[in-house]
């Protein structure tokens, strides 16, 4: 069904991208693993969550009282009553950015904002009780769109913020009106020296839809010590974030998320189940778990960011891209979460993976109106971005007569491409993923007369060099312990949420030390027994995590290497080496013993000391964004019915540069499973808003891929060396995010002639798009 | 409403539960047998993370009230291994990664063995369509798709023995 192939594979390794299981795969199938959905803790109370019918009112007042009478019911809460007020958000090193009052004080700024919370014996009781709040509104005007919110006379949501401008983010490079001034240069026979085409389009939202839907249980107890299960995708960042919130120190706050049910982007700022659960906990002592049913989780969680843009692009007659420049208006929704970092990369993704001879120019907004908040997701920005980007090239590479594929290979990133201020290209394989996706589409022939394929090319980050959150400690860290039998314990402040880091870190830890991965133990999601890591978005554990892993199993192996040179007698010339668990000097490897055996004499040179290794990492000297880049291109094949406008995918190959693979089966199934999600933005996940209101907030009407709709995912991989990287790995699973929905828009255009500016590209849509087009045709006859 | 005295027979074995009637059977498992494995992942029948076996029929848990599933042998994701060994296709999902977050993946067992029972030399095709109900938001499904292939060409055949 799906064909894998390596272009230039490296050397084998002993571990690393070997077919290696899971290392949490048994709990997993077997039913054992324990989410925050499945905790319960003795005396544990059921949380339940009042949220506001409407999009923008001001909260006169609340009065529960009558809720607390309700016999079974603990506690009852509100912003002003019961929390400290305090605006918070994930930019914490920007106060203007914290906006968010998890219960807000004194007005609610979209459907489903929580206003009041209420823990009882059961989730029944103090879901009735929640009809006895009183809730005293003063509904305002709402605002829906960020071009009404942007309007002079429009409903402000925050003061201070005029017209609703909530960020702006500049990106620019090189000199781009060069660009166009030369393109729009008469060429002294009548045309112009270049060409410049502008395009206005439309980004839908996108819901993650995590399996698992948000939920968490907090246990405030009397020392004052809070213990927190949640699901999440960064642990260290709910103990900050908590922290601040309830004006208690970190230390005091521990929070655990051994297994979380999925996050693509939408599980790492506050939610009203950590918040409201922490508070309820706090105000009656018990331990408190609060669930969100799917309709909450769709209607008051996050998004990914629905935007605006407006893309202006001038090449040479022979396709030689001189510049280009973007502006672009995202809806933000009610607050600015992650939605900052958003605004930013998008900006930054619309550039690649292409040079701009002359210069690039980006400027963005993002504006508040009376929704969902917007933030990051899978991609972050970059699907956006390669909506737009990949399609109006697309459309260019046609009004020049020239071959998209070559056009876009030379104007591609290459080793050593700098991108002014931002970044230096220190490995690129995009080259091979054009020769790749060539031979495939040659292999498919002709096509039948409903079939096309559509291409697109993106890249991506392999984490953020960003510190919005002002940690003061390093972006990742990891701590290496052997134990006497020579088990090792690998202590990391990453965060599974299902891509695989525990198995990544394990095949590197396995590899370094030169033990197997069942030799390992990983310990992760645990504030109080990890360090501290900025956790799982942008891409960046593999890289970060991994080389804080390889860092720490370096430095513990030295120390057993140091014993093993000591009472060999060996000459110091000679280099010694572990695998497999045998210590060994390289060149003479049938001489050496067995790493337990070592591991235990080594311990009684140490007074019984166990040995440990430390490893840390923050990116230095790396430029602006981040510190290496995966580049792919991918073709999709696609078919659509004329009468309906139903899109179908047939088929599917990716070309793919993740530098070194490190974990095999992660790497293939985190590739499926991104385009499968990128194929969702594209022509299926739709969220249609009426008023603030969200028309779809269940998985009946919000629709996505499932099996049957799923198309092969071939892969090609192709493998280059990533300097920064561990083993030369960098980013692999989030990039491939961006490419599918602009594809999709591509295999339309190829076919039909359509072009399609906004998506989800819906049934209607294709039917309208090709009527119109017929209409058009006929006029020109 | 009063509550009734009911036993269920998950995974071989019996439980006398003390129930509401209207307690859908998906409660039952999870919070009176505690049997954390079975998961919910929506509220409108449409995700299948709450698929259990009855009678060896792929059913979703919150579709039908524990009372109605009384007299009926109820098998979980907890109740596929025997004595320690693996079932066929529990080694599939590992062997294929056909699974990330994992929270989908117990219902996905129960539709993939109840499928293989009803289905000798499933297509492709086939394959999917059986799983059509399982949202699984991580895997793209293709490896879960293999997975079940793996199992219904025999490649752990021995392991049934």
């Amino acid at each position: 069904m799906n064909k894998y192939t390596v272009i230039n594979p490296h050397e084998p390794f002993r571990v690393l991208n070997t077919h290696v299981h899971n290392v949490d795969g048994w709990a997993k199938v077997t039913g054992r693993a324990t989410y925050t959905f499945d905790v319960k803790l003795p005396g544990m109370l059921y949380g339940k969550i009042l949220r506001s019918p409407h999009a923008h009112a001001i909260i006169k007042n609340i009065d529960y009282s009558k809720a607390l009478e309700m016999p079974g019911v603990k506690a009852a809460v509100c912003g002003k009553l019961d929390t400290l007020g305090i605006k918070q958000g994930i930019w914490r090193r920007y106060k203007d950015l914290c906006d968010e009052q998890i219960l807000p004080v004194d007005k609610v700024r979209y459907i489903g904002e929580p206003v009041a919370a209420v823990a009882a014996v059961t989730e029944e009781i103090a879901e009735k009780a929640l009809e006895l709040i009183e809730v005293d509104y003063e509904v305002l005007p709402g605002v829906f769109e960020p071009l009404d919110a942007i309007k002079k006379d429009a409903p402000q949501l925050h003061e201070g913020f005029e017209r609703n401008i909530n960020v702006t983010r500049h990106i620019e490079w090189g000199d781009a009106d060069e660009g166009f001034e030369e393109a729009d240069e008469d060429d002294g026979k009548g045309g112009k020296k270049g060409y410049i085409r502008e395009d206005w389009f439309r980004c839908g939202g996108q819901a993650h839809m995590c399996m698992e839907t948000r939920c968490a249980v907090s246990s405030y107890t009397p020392d004052n010590k809070l213990t927190i299960y949640h699901s999440n995708q960064g642990c260290y960042y709910m103990q900050g974030l908590m922290a601040g919130v309830l004006g208690m120190r970190e230390g005091d706050i521990r929070v655990i998320g051994a297994y979380t049910g999925g996050g693509f982007g939408g599980k790492f700022e506050l939610d009203g189940a950590i918040f409201c659960s922490a508070v309820l906990s706090k105000k009656c002592m018990k331990p408190v778990k609060i669930v969100y049913t799917r309709e909450e989780d769709f209607i008051a969680t996050k998004r990914r960011t629905p935007m605006f843009y407006y893309t202006r692009t001038a090449v040479t007659r022979d396709g030689t891209f001189l510049a280009r420049e973007a502006k672009v208006f995202t809806n933000g929704g009610a607050y600015t979460g992650m939605g900052a970092t958003a605004l930013y990369l998008t900006g930054f993704f619309h550039s690649f993976p292409y040079e701009w001879k002359k210069g690039y120019r980006y400027d963005g907004y993002r504006v508040y109106t009376n929704t969902l908040p917007s933030t990051s997701m899978r991609g972050f920005g970059a699907p956006q971005a390669m909506w737009c980007s990949e399609q109006q090239i697309e459309w260019i590479a046609a009004d020049l007569g020239l071959d998209p594929i070559e056009m876009r290979r030379k104007n591609s990133h290459k080793e050593g491409t700098i991108l002014p201020g931002q970044a230096t290209i220190a490995s690129c394989g995009i080259d091979q993923c054009y020769d790749e996706i060539t031979k495939w589409i040659k292999s498919k022939g002709k096509l039948p007369a409903n079939r096309s394929i559509g291409i697109s090319a993106c890249g991506f980050m392999s984490g953020g060099i960003f510190n919005w959150f002002d940690s003061p400690y390093s972006f990742s860290s990891a701590v290496v312990t052997i134990n006497q039998d020579g088990t090792v314990e690998l202590h990391i402040g990453a965060h599974d949420i299902g891509q695989g880091s525990n198995t990544t870190m394990a095949i590197i830890c396995a590899e370094t030390l030169g033990v197997r991965v069942e030799d390992i133990k990983v310990h992760s999601g645990d504030t109080d027994h990890c360090p501290p890591d900025l956790g799982a978005w942008g891409s960046r554990q593999t890289l970060m995590t991994g080389n804080a892993t390889k860092m720490a199993a370096e430095n513990a192996k030295k120390q057993l290497l140091e014993f093993a040179y000591a009472q060999s007698g060996l000459n110091i010339v000679y280099d010694l080496d572990i695998k497999d668990r045998w210590v060994h000097a390289i060149a003479r490897p049938e001489r050496g013993e067995d790493f337990g055996q070592l591991v235990k004499k080594a311990l009684r040179g140490k007074d019984g000391q166990k040995i440990i290794g430390r490893g840390y990492y923050t990116p230095h000297r790396k430029g602006m964004i981040s510190p290496a880049y995966s580049y792919m291109l991918q073709g999709v094949e696609v078919e659509v019915d004329e009468e309906t406008g139903k899109i179908s995918l047939i088929d599917s190959m990716t070309a793919h540069d993740c530098g070194q693979p490190i974990n095999h089966l992660g790497l293939i199934g985190q590739l499926e499973g991104a385009f499968s999600m990128a194929a969702g933005y594209g022509y299926l996940e739709y969220m249609p808003y009426e008023d603030g209101k969200l028309m779809n907030p269940n998985l009946v009407d919000y629709k996505m891929i499932r099996a049957p709709e799923m198309p092969p995912a071939n892969i090609a991989e192709i493998d280059t060396y990533e300097p920064e990287g561990p083993y030369g790995a960098k980013e692999a699973g989030e990039g491939l995010t961006n490419p599918t929905a602009a594809a999709i828009g591509n295999a339309l255009f190829h076919r039909f002639g359509i072009q399609m500016k906004e998506c989800p590209v819906r049934p209607h849509m294709v039917v309208d798009a090709l009527r119109e087009k017929k209409e058009k045709d006929a006029e020109k006859k | 409403m009063e509550k009734r005295l009911i036993t269920l027979n998950v995974n071989d074995q019996d439980y006398e539960l003390y129930i509401n009637p209207k307690t859908l059977l998906v409660e039952a498992i999870r919070d009176h047998i505690e049997l954390t494995g079975t998961k919910r992942g929506c509220d409108t029948v449409s995700c299948g993370a709450c698929t259990v076996m009855v009678d060896g029929m792929a059913v979703k848990g919150c579709s039908v009230l524990a009372v109605q599933a009384e007299g009926t042998k109820i098998v979980t994701a907890e109740g596929l291994e025997t004595n320690g060994k693996l079932h066929p296709i529990q080694k599939a999902f590992l062997d294929e990664g056909a699974f990330q977050c994992g929270f989908c993946t117990s219902g996905m067992l129960m539709s993939a063995v109840a499928f293989l029972n009803e289905t000798k030399n499933p297509t492709e095709k086939q394959i999917r369509d059986g799983i059509e109900g399982n949202i699984c938001r991580c895997t793209g499904y293709n490896s879960i798709v293999r997975a079940i292939e793996a199992v219904a060409k025999g490649k752990y055949t021995e392991d049934k023995a």
